[in-house]
């Protein structure tokens, strides 16, 4: 103040209009904000992407099929590491010949493989498909095991010369050795080709093979060698699988789903927004506006740390606007007290928030604390609801301590609102 | 402001609550839980019939079939139909969808689920082991806040509020599968916070009004928080009622659940949470004297 005194211009732009300039710079960075995650845009090779289509959806919300599976060893093995890594590579590979679009493949805990395949409904051929274990041999006629699957380099589906289909095997150099061994050996006998233990042929050798090359003949349809020919390219499991889990939702119903608790969601927060603007006034206004940027941050950190949203996700989301109120009313009933005692508005505002910040803390902490026990105790939906509650209560405590305190305490200053009936009392 | 007398008549709240959990705890003997398929393992299979139809002629065509089963109607306009099975081969499956489109054509199966009770137990045993542990975390940090009486007030409350709906869940039969756990973490969270607001303006006025009796510092300090207990519990139904009332089947147990658990954990920190903390108080005086 002395400063601009003795500079001797004009009186400094007084507090009331830069009050105003403050509160407009708030709405203009949160519309900003809502712009970008209601739409999305471009800027100079930043692209930011509508919230609708960066936040992921679960399957019950888009339909599909979910299966939980559980590694059990072969006999006389152990499940390990390894082979859980091989098992999720393999089924990886396997759904990748299904052509689903943005399988997810995750481990959960130490023997059990997670897989979503949104928007597939025959849930039998996906298990199928998923589950073979796929182990491919050579058995010679005294059952001695010539190769395996694991010699295989390549397999397609082709047509025999009798237009019968038929699966083509080329074999690496290791293999195409032992078999040409294996041919010289059993020369006119019988070769059995055995899958997943089931006998498929057993042709018997007209010749030494050397080049590497055989044939699976005795397929039913092309498709069918084409589905084998995928499992033996994928490799076999190297542990086997038991379904533990498996759901199916129908894309209409998920997309039924959606629609429903979004529209529920959507009217519940709009009676919120009413209540607290009836209740409180212009305090109330305040705080529809800092819930509006808690929705947006919460949707924008969900999307951003890859959270899929499900249908009981939504539910405890749209929860949470409710609960993100209740910072919000810890200061105006504090601020109505202090104006009921008599302090002036600025003053209770003050007062209000001061007082009000332990309370929020110390209630805030002691739920974040159990949110931290579930979040390292839990597994899979447990930590899933750990991430959010926490997410919501800091979120919630950002948006009450920051946007609702600077607004109204510049609202205040502006001097445009001096009854205090604005302010619910 | 109006002073309610919140804590000389504990005896009527702690009665009503007891009442509850005891007709609880009498249906859960009796009766038990109506476990769902997360913990029992089995089927679900949710049909859309795309018409009117009677529960009792769906019951008909599948008692042909010769399954156990359980079936429920669904859906907005009563359409869709919920069954409940023990673990069923897939061509049992396709043959019940059989059966139901024979009545009625345009039948689709819209849900299936095929569940191993492994999971459930599972994820039930380390929701347990997890919220004894949060409860400890939280008995821990009041304690060091404020005091453990009412450390021990504030987990009681919550031991309450974790009764009264698992006894609403026995006492109306609703089927209890995996999203119970969510429903009491929620509750937890939600009744803690609730509980420790009320407990930190009793904390503040504990400072300023030395020389009065602990009750009525209590019942003031219920009485100051009581409008803010009633409109934050207020907002938090109103968004969970609109998703109770149009969010679809699927939810509809899994919100109602909620909505008994907030009411519970709203009542428990206004009217258990502040009188154990006053009665253990008393009683560590009486025992010094």
């Amino acid at each position: 103040m002395h400063q601009r005194k003795e500079w001797g211009k004009k009186p400094k732009m007084n507090s009331k209009t830069k009050s105003l300039i403050k509160i407009a710079a708030i709405v203009i960075v949160a519309a900003i904000l809502a712009y970008a995650t209601l739409c999305g845009f471009q800027i100079a090779g930043y692209k930011i992407i509508p919230i609708k289509e960066s936040i992921k959806l679960g399957l019950d919300l888009r339909g599909g099929v979910s299966v939980l599976l559980e590694a059990k060893p072969k006999p006389g093995e152990k499940v390990t590491d390894e082979k859980m890594t091989g098992a999720e590579n393999v089924i990886r590979s396997r759904i990748d010949q299904l052509g689903v679009t943005e399988p997810v493949i995750v481990r959960q805990g130490n023997t059990r493989i997670l897989v979503e395949l949104p928007g597939v409904e025959d849930s039998q051929r996906a298990l199928e498909i998923i589950g073979k274990t796929a182990s491919l041999q050579f058995v010679g006629p005294d059952n001695e095991v010539i190769l395996t699957g694991d010699n295989v380099k390549d397999a397609k589906a082709v047509y025999g010369q009798q237009n019968e289909p038929m699966v083509s095997l080329k074999f690496d150099s290791e293999g195409a050795k032992k078999f040409a061994k294996a041919t010289e050996k059993y020369l006119k006998q019988p070769i059995a080709i055995v899958l997943d233990e089931q006998l498929i042929s057993a042709p018997t050798v007209q010749d030494v093979i050397t080049n590497g090359e055989a044939v699976i003949t005795n397929i039913q349809s092309i498709e069918n060698a084409a589905e084998l020919a995928a499992l033996i390219r994928a490799g076999a499991l190297p542990v086997d699988l038991e379904q533990r889990q498996v759901m199916t939702v129908g894309p209409t119903l998920g997309a039924d789903s959606l629609n429903k608790s979004l529209k529920a969601g959507l009217i519940g927060v709009v009676l919120v927004f009413l209540f607290m603007l009836f209740y409180y006034r212009i305090p109330g206004l305040v705080a529809d506006f800092s819930l509006l940027v808690y929705i947006m941050l919460v949707l924008t950190i969900f999307s951003a740390i890859g959270a899929t949203l499900t249908l009981p996700g939504i539910a405890g989301f749209i929860l949470s606007i409710g609960m993100a109120v209740d910072a919000n009313v810890l200061i105006f009933e504090r601020m109505k007290e202090e104006l009921r005692n008599g302090k002036t508005l600025r003053a209770a505002v003050d007062a209000g928030f001061h007082r009000a910040l332990t309370t929020i803390i110390d209630s805030n902490i002691t739920t974040i604390i159990a949110a931290i026990v579930l979040l390292y105790f839990g597994t899979g939906p447990i930590k899933g609801f750990a991430v959010t509650l926490i997410i919501g209560i800091v979120v919630s405590m950002f948006t009450a301590i920051t946007v609702t305190r600077v607004i109204l305490i510049n609202l205040v200053n502006t001097r445009l609102f001096t009854n205090k009936k604005l302010f619910g009392v | 402001m109006k002073v309610y007398k919140i804590i000389e008549k504990k005896h009527i709240w702690f009665g009503i609550s007891l009442a509850i959990i005891a007709l609880g705890l009498v249906f859960m003997v009796m009766r038990g839980f109506n476990w769902g398929i997360d913990f029992t393992g089995g089927n679900m299979l949710h049909f859309d019939i795309h018409q009117t139809y009677e529960l009792s002629e769906a019951r008909n065509v599948l008692e042909k079939l010769d399954i156990d089963f359980e079936a429920k109607k669904a859906g907005d306009t009563g359409q869709e139909l919920i069954i409940k099975t023990v673990d069923l081969s897939k061509e049992m499956q396709d043959e019940i969808l059989d059966a139901l489109k024979q009545k009625w054509p345009d039948t689709k199966l819209v849900r299936a689920e095929t569940i191993d009770a492994i999971i459930g137990k599972e994820l039930q045993k380390q929701a347990v082991i997890a919220l004894i542990i949060a409860n400890i975390g939280m008995l821990i940090y009041i304690t060091f806040r404020f005091e453990f009486n009412s450390a021990l007030a504030a987990v009681l409350a919550l031991l309450h509020d974790v009764l009264i709906v698992l006894s609403f869940y026995a006492i109306f039969y609703i089927p209890v599968d995996s999203t119970i756990i969510a429903v009491i973490l929620t509750i937890v969270g939600y009744s803690i916070n609730d509980t420790i607001v009320i407990f930190d303006r009793v904390r503040e006025n504990l400072k300023n009004m030395r020389k009065v009796p602990f009750e009525e510092v209590a019942n003031f300090s219920i009485s100051q928080t009581i409008t803010r207990s009633v409109n934050t519990s207020l907002t938090t139904l109103l968004t969970i009622t609109a998703l109770f009332l149009l969010g679809g089947e699927t939810i509809k147990d899994f919100t109602l659940a909620l909505i008994v658990g907030i009411s519970a954990g709203t009542y428990s920190s206004i009217f258990i949470a502040s009188p154990l903390w006053s009665m253990f108080r008393g009683k560590l005086k009486t025992a010094k004297a």
